[in-house]
């Protein structure tokens, strides 16, 4: 099954997709960035449920999550979040947390609400191949793509990966955390090379891309290429006021995404 | 087992970037287990650097002072390094060569963990690098130095409460960017499977020598053993060979901190529900929306939000017992045993000290009580000076 809202993502042009952190500083100023995003040209949007202990995050994005939990950002409020934003726009909008928040929830109760108010999909680093079965027949169930990664250590595996993959690929393009790199080493023509392959979902790179020529680098490389903590980082400066200068970021960085 | 389970619990809900890296130490730690030079290695390791077998100590004044069971000690305290720790390193870092690894991290929260990783490293001339929450720095300041002495890295971590949990975190995200070269040595039956099965492996050299040790002092099975439990590391040890003798009673006690009931507390079998969390799923100390929760104990050694998955298991299906103890009746204690027999322990094992007083009184002079001493507790003498309102600083 292919949900119909993330490949509309990838039609006919390679994908700009961004992240911020629900609540990162306040709820409303997280509705306003994500609509300078859409209105900046963005593709899909990553909805961070901020989480405790984020162990796949770098500290930029580590930060977004204090704010946003020290500001009373919760899983439900998060869920009405999304749910205002689908009033407003149809762009694709996938959920990105660690698994206890999704698991204490209820995987059920959970991807109903997701079905219910429009969210399409599901990442979670926590949640490699092996340990998806438990959530993705439920997932499935409700029409809601989990998003599976794959790492530059992910080698053979790529192949299992890939196939069973849902909505999209997410490929991390680096050893460790999420954050701004200024050189992205690893080998991405290659492992981009066996995703398409065995895959049937479009693929996107993420992880420490920032600059519009990073952005139209890894555009080539693959269908799509995700930005976090580079716009986080817009937030942590400007905090309740980042709406004008997402736009200009996300303006530069999908015009170089969709040249 | 399929999957590193233990009933429901376990499991390796990591990042993709680590799965391979896990998979390969799954087999290697297969591979070596078996293998008789592997087994010779660590076994004299084990005596003649660690010190084994350790000694099981009657303790005849205190199972006077309370009119019940015989009290027996397993003295991992008297180990080199001071802990039960170093059971566990030598057979990690033992595994790190022999997969060719040139640099080892570890978390640690007392810093018990992080000395004898340390130590082990220097040892066998691995670079080590741990990570400790900088609240824990501060409570343990000597065994920062300690470590650095041993010839360690020692980073303190900023993030979140500051304390063992965090440095987990750190160390797992550190391992994300130098899986090549690298080992977690993970300090407790916790995490991704294999750890909790490596650690439960390297520690169960408690229980053999324990059950081989009072056989031939007694001639009997004892009637309960006992060990605190923080992720549950000694607790394992104390417990494994123990599992398949259905009259042996298992307790587990966990830090309370201030008490169950005041959200100042670690005790996650009484407080915690399930979850998935550090790679595994089990008991967790986390609110509604399953954020982790801070947790408190006197001990940075038990101020873990979480408990090992096997632990979990062991308490579902009700083979073991795991009791709360409060921060004021560890002191108790800590403070009863230095008197009693002699022995400064450390503030972790003083939990397992003082559920024991509870329990040996109400048993009669034919029960048996083998209650772990995990650690010595010179490391938390200046801690509980200042607990009694002592301005005493190391």
């Amino acid at each position: 099954m292919n949900n119909s809202r993330i490949q509309s993502a990838f039609t006919n042009k390679k994908a700009f997709i961004g992240f911020l952190t629900a609540g990162d500083p306040t709820y409303e100023s997280s509705f306003d960035n994500i609509m300078a995003m859409v209105k900046a040209g963005a593709d899909l949007i990553e909805i961070g449920i901020p989480f405790s202990d984020p162990i796949a995050e770098g500290p930029v994005i580590q930060n977004a999550d204090v704010r946003a939990l020290a500001n009373g950002m919760t899983t439900d409020k998060a869920f009405e979040l999304a749910a205002r934003v689908r009033k407003e726009t149809d762009i694709p909008l996938v959920f990105m947390t660690y698994l206890n928040p999704v698991f204490k929830y209820g995987y059920d109760r959970f991807f109903a609400k997701c079905a219910e108010i429009g969210v399409d999909g599901l990442i979670c680093p926590d949640m490699p191949f092996e340990e998806k079965r438990e959530a993705d027949e439920i997932a499935k169930s409700h029409g809601i793509s989990i998003i599976s990664m794959i790492a530059p250590t992910s080698e053979e595996r790529i192949k299992s990966i890939a196939e069973s993959a849902e909505g999209f690929l997410y490929i991390v393009s680096s050893l460790g955390v999420t954050g701004v790199r200024s050189e992205i080493k690893t080998d991405l023509a290659s492992i981009m090379e066996s995703v398409k392959k065995y895959a049937h979902v479009p693929a996107a790179i993420g992880f420490g891309i920032s600059t519009p020529e990073q952005a139209e680098k890894m555009s080539k490389l693959a269908d799509g290429v995700i930005v976090g903590s580079a716009i986080v980082r817009i937030i942590e400066k400007y905090g309740e006021n980042s709406a004008d200068e997402i736009f200009k970021y996300v303006k530069s960085m999908t015009d170089a995404v969709h040249k | 087992m399929a999957n590193g389970r233990y009933g429901d619990f376990g499991g390796q809900y990591i990042p993709e970037t680590l799965m391979n890296e896990i998979h390969k130490l799954e087999e290697a730690y297969e591979r070596f287990s078996k293998d008789p030079d592997f087994i010779r290695e660590l076994d004299e390791l084990n005596r003649q650097y660690a010190g084994r077998p350790s000694l099981l100590y009657y303790a005849d004044k205190m199972t006077k002072d309370l009119g019940g069971a015989k009290i027996y000690f397993k003295r991992e305290d008297l180990n080199h390094t001071g802990s039960h720790k170093i059971n566990n390193v030598l057979g990690q870092c033992l595994l790190a060569k022999k997969m060719g690894k040139t640099r080892i991290i570890a978390e640690t929260g007392a810093g018990q963990h992080g000395v004898a990783a340390a130590t082990a490293a220097a040892l066998m001339g691995l670079e080590c690098e741990v990570f400790m929450g900088k609240e824990d720095t501060i409570r343990q300041a000597l065994n920062v130095y300690r470590m650095e002495l041993l010839g360690a890295k020692v980073n303190p971590v900023t993030t979140g409460t500051m304390t063992l949990k965090d440095a987990v975190n750190e160390a797992m995200r550190d391992w994300t960017t130098r899986v090549d070269d690298t080992l977690y040595v993970l300090g407790s039956v916790m995490g991704p499977h294999p750890f909790p099965m490596i650690v439960r492996d390297f520690q169960s050299v408690i229980s053999k020598e324990a059950r081989e040790q009072i056989l031939e002092l007694e001639g009997k099975l004892p009637t309960a053993v006992m060990a605190c439990v923080g992720g549950g590391s000694n607790a394992m040890g104390m417990f494994y060979n123990f599992i398949n003798d259905k009259d042996v009673r298992l307790i587990g006690c966990e830090a309370a901190g201030r008490g169950v009931d005041t959200g100042e507390t670690a005790a996650t079998i009484a407080t915690g529900s399930l979850g998935i969390f550090h790679g595994m799923k089990s008991l967790f100390c986390q609110n509604e929306y399953g954020q982790i929760a801070p947790v408190y104990s006197i001990s940075a050694g038990l101020d873990y939000p979480g408990i090992g998955p096997e632990h979990a298991h062991l308490h579902e299906i009700g083979r073991a017992e795991y009791v709360p103890v409060t921060d004021d009746e560890a002191v108790d204690a800590f403070e009863y045993i230095a008197r009693t027999e002699g022995i400064i322990c450390a503030i972790e094992s003083a939990h397992a000290v003082a559920h024991m007083m509870k329990i040996a009184p109400k048993m009669s002079k034919d029960d048996i009580i083998i209650c772990c001493l995990s650690g010595r507790g010179d490391k938390d003498v200046a801690a509980i000076a200042r607990y009694r309102g002592i301005d005493l600083h190391e």
